[in-house]
């Protein structure tokens, strides 16, 4: 049988090495990680979502190419019932999936396949919920899809209606994100009766702008073409990813030409990569925050005019010098400028170590000792948070602060800094899923976040800002939605559960003559819309 | 011979136990929890995480835990990934090939290169070459194998442009896996320039990789020499008029390569060791980088069966190593 599906691979191999014209267009991406599988739905990290649900599927509703904007894709209009319950999405007819080997379809995408996709991920009697044992639809869970979708309705063949179990304004922008994937229900039935069900997540079959060929674990994932794809047709006809780990390495392949773009340059290269004739780099302000967050529930941080204070005495600006090398800019909301309702007529705390020192004493806080925890991994939002803390021990021990540093394993980080009574202040931030307001003050900032389980590393709890968000989260009008945002960084700025400090800047570097790329404030790599210029 | 073999393979049934208890134990003493690292900034309500552990079967006690793994072991399986969601053996199998190739060709390397440099520096002792190749054996041995890797990439395929960065070949080559051996794949395949494509893809990170093993062996091969060359019977060799070369070659190098067999053994575990960097570095795609990936994500069947084999394998080589002894040196085997 191994044998059998080998010659298979090398017959569809040398059938489309023959297929395709003499000049074929291959656009290489050094991709930095192996993707966990090619079913979108049980994964969380965005290395697999480049190499699966971009490519090779697409969603209901999908972002705007270089925004967080929801736009029509495998549904070409929708309606939401004026209790905001409702959602009826008009499908798009004549939308071909994708064939392979084992599977020809007989059929367009239809409302069969939409149900298909979402109940295995709802119900775990599903006979798909388990096709490989022990799977888990994380990203389905954590946004809170199982006690939201009452029950998905097929009206007919082309029309689906979501039936919600209470008003949810960013629904359209969870199911815009990847773990939303549509997938074939023919041919998972194909699958089935062929015993080869994990064939769903290894041989994938989607609707995508590029057709799944072979993935040699660890090394290369190819694509082709999908020239039956419904949406502009991608400018280039195959499409590689070299999965290159290590960020240097990258950067030599790219200088090399062995491949087109990169991912995540080290900051140290930036410079060097700018000056290199042969190559260019498309930046963008990252969807993402770092921050300090103090511990709300303990004196002297459970005063707001102490933490306000503290944020005084964080030089910001030096955070972004040293840990960032410049590539990103001082945060003072708890959302990034590039996301809706930012409230830019906020003023930030100025860094001024001299009032700092004075409000702390007005405040009756003298030789006060704290930790700071500085996370051991890097993230988007932070390269470098030991050199952070270590900026932040300088400045606080001009005000009199001493400060310890302490860091733990990443997985113990996580949990030992969201138990109830946690000493010191935590270093973290957080990089968006889709693009809404919520997806950051409702994850990070509301009191049901403060609980066990949550991400509110402040323990924070403002009734009056979580019902601001509470109230915005039911809202379906985006302008009334922005005012309640707006508000609401009012009171976070004025409480201080944080110290803000950064939002980093994405960097792209690629080949002079790659065009058509477009950065995504997501984080996402998408190549529908690349070119390359002769 | 076969009473030899016998009892040798008779000792390997205790390690191999020791091996799955410490395998086992290792990944479950770093601390950091598999769930809590999927959850990741945005943590997992603990009614979700006694879902998530209670389905992976980690709410049991460890040594249930233990025997169900030592159990389904017997069975020939060795458990999912946690990550991939994968069978690990399956896992292990796509990857081993790459990882062997690489292997092999660097000990190669470092066995043609190390014996003979040791010998001469041996024969030619005090001389400016013994002092040269001892040298530089030294700084190789002190080698940071990462620095090192990047170093020759940007020399040698950045500046002068003569090897590629990374990968096992060229992209434009496309076909289906046979053996998982490249050189052998790639001439297999029929494509026209393939193997060559293999050839230089292969040649940077075996070098890294047998940086290391090679000062290893080029110094125990001229301590080993120096020993045996001070023997009574190298004496009474020469006394007897043999030819330098025969007395070298059959007398000296023959005894002297018992210590650097068991050298080039041990140097297994060395490569494996030095395999984790140096395939992260060329992206390889062997088991060193997915051990490597899978401790930072605690994927503990991954890490833990992981282990296993690889110290499986280490025992097999170091079990021929003790055979290659009895064939050199009839004694040991009717010890």
């Amino acid at each position: 049988m191994k044998m059998l599906s080998r010659i298979l691979i090398a017959a569809s191999a040398l059938a489309m090495t023959t297929a395709m014209p003499a000049l074929a267009k291959t656009f290489v991406y050094c991709s930095e990680a192996s993707p966990e599988g090619f079913d979108p739905a049980p994964y969380t990290a965005g290395g697999t979502f480049d190499a699966s649900a971009h490519p090779i599927y697409n969603r209901l509703v999908e972002f705007k190419k270089g925004t967080t904007e929801v736009e029509p894709a495998l549904a070409e209009s929708w309606e939401v019932s004026a209790d905001g319950l409702e959602y009826t999405f008009k499908l798009r007819q004549g939308v071909k999936w994708h064939s392979n080997e084992k599977f020809t379809p007989s059929r367009d995408f239809n409302a069969d396949d939409v149900i298909f996709s979402y109940q295995r991920q709802a119900s775990a009697d599903h006979p798909w919920n388990q096709y490989i044992a022990g799977i888990t639809y994380e990203y389905y869970n954590s946004m809170e899809m199982p006690s939201l979708i009452k029950e998905i309705v097929k009206v007919d063949d082309y029309t689906v209606k979501f039936v919600l179990t209470r008003p949810e304004a960013p629904f359209l922008a969870n199911i815009a994100m990847p773990f939303a994937s549509i997938v074939s229900a023919e041919y998972a039935s194909v699958l089935e009766a062929a015993g080869t069900k994990e064939d769903l997540n290894n041989a994938p079959i989607g609707t995508g702008p590029f057709k799944f060929v072979a993935y040699q674990k660890d090394a290369v994932i190819r694509y082709a073409k999908n020239p039956d794809y419904w949406g502009p047709a991608p400018k280039i006809d195959d499409l590689v990813f070299a999965i290159t780990p290590d960020a240097a390495v990258r950067l030599q392949k790219l200088k090399a030409g062995e491949c087109q773009l990169m991912p995540y340059p080290a900051p140290a290269d930036l410079a060097a990569i700018k000056e290199d004739p042969n190559l260019k780099v498309d930046e963008q302000a990252g969807l993402n925050v770092g921050y300090l967050a103090y511990n709300t529930t303990q004196a002297p941080f459970d005063n707001p005019k102490v933490r306000k204070a503290l944020n005084m005495a964080i030089n910001k600006q030096a955070i972004i010098d040293a840990v960032f090398q410049g590539a990103g800019q001082v945060a003072k909301n708890p959302i990034p400028p590039t996301m809706w309702s930012y409230n830019d007529a906020i003023v930030d705390d100025v860094y001024d170590p001299v009032a700092a020192k004075a409000a702390l004493e007005a405040e009756g806080v003298k030789d006060l000792s704290m930790k700071i925890w500085a996370m051991p991994v890097q993230r988007p939002y932070m390269p470098n948070a030991k050199r952070a803390a270590e900026l932040m021990q300088e400045d606080f021990a001009k005000v009199g602060v001493k400060v310890e540093i302490v860091s733990y394993e990443w997985g113990e980080y996580l949990d030992k800094s969201m138990e109830p009574g946690r000493d010191g202040a935590v270093i973290l931030g957080w990089t968006g899923d889709n693009g809404d307001p919520d997806n950051f003050m409702g994850v990070l900032l509301s009191c049901a976040s403060a609980q066990p389980g949550g991400a509110n590393r402040a323990f924070w709890c403002n009734e009056e800002f979580s019902a601001l968000l509470a109230k915005a989260k039911q809202t379906a009008d985006v302008a009334e939605r922005t005012k309640l945002y707006e508000e609401a960084q009012v009171i976070f700025k004025d409480q201080a559960p944080w110290a803000t400090l950064d939002h980093s800047t994405q960097y792209v570097p690629m080949a002079k003559n790659v065009t058509g790329f477009v950065m995504s404030p997501l984080g996402d790599f998408t190549f529908d819309t690349v070119d390359l210029a002769e | 011979m076969i009473r030899f073999f016998l009892s040798k393979l008779l000792y390997l049934v205790p390690t191999f136990l020791g091996i799955t208890l410490i395998a086992f134990s290792f990944v479950r003493i770093l601390p950091g929890d598999p769930v809590l690292l999927m959850a990741g900034e945005r943590g997992i309500s603990p009614e979700r995480h006694a879902e998530l552990s209670a389905q992976l079967g980690f709410d049991r006690p460890l040594w249930i835990q233990y025997f169900d793994f030592l159990g389904r072991l017997f069975h020939g399986d060795l458990g999912n990934s946690l990550v991939t969601k994968k069978p690990v053996m399956a896992e292990f199998l796509t990857l081993f090939p790459a990882t062997v190739e690489l292997g092999l060709v660097a000990i190669l390397i470092a066995t043609l290169i190390g014996v003979p440099v040791g010998v001469l520096a041996a024969i030619k002792r005090g001389s400016w070459f013994d002092q040269v190749s001892m040298t530089a054996a030294l700084v190789g041995f002190s080698m940071p194998i990462f620095w090192w890797g990047l170093l020759l990439i940007i020399f040698f395929s950045g500046i002068l442009g003569w090897t590629p960065v990374s990968g096992r070949i060229s992209l434009m080559y496309f076909f289906p896996d046979v053996t998982g051996f490249m050189l052998i794949d790639s001439l297999i395949s029929g494509q026209k320039g393939a193997f060559t494509s293999a050839i230089s893809h292969l040649i940077l990170p075996s070098v890294v990789l047998a940086t290391i093993p090679l000062a290893v062996i080029a110094r125990q091969t001229r301590s080993a020499m120096l020993e045996v060359m001070g023997e009574d019977y190298v004496r009474t060799a020469r006394a007897k008029g043999m030819s330098p070369a025969r007395v070298i070659g059959v007398h000296a190098l023959r005894n002297a390569m018992i210590p650097v067999i068991t050298t080039i053994g041990l140097q297994i575990g060395v490569l494996m060791a030095g395999a984790i960097l140096t395939e992260t570095i060329f992206s390889w795609p062997g088991i060193g980088k997915w051990m490597i990936d899978s401790i930072s994500r605690r994927d503990y069947p991954v890490v833990q069966s992981g282990l296993l084999l690889i110290a499986g394998l280490v025992m097999v080589v170091n079990l021929l190593v003790d055979l290659t002894y009895g064939l050199i040196n009839p004694r040991i085997r009717h010890k």
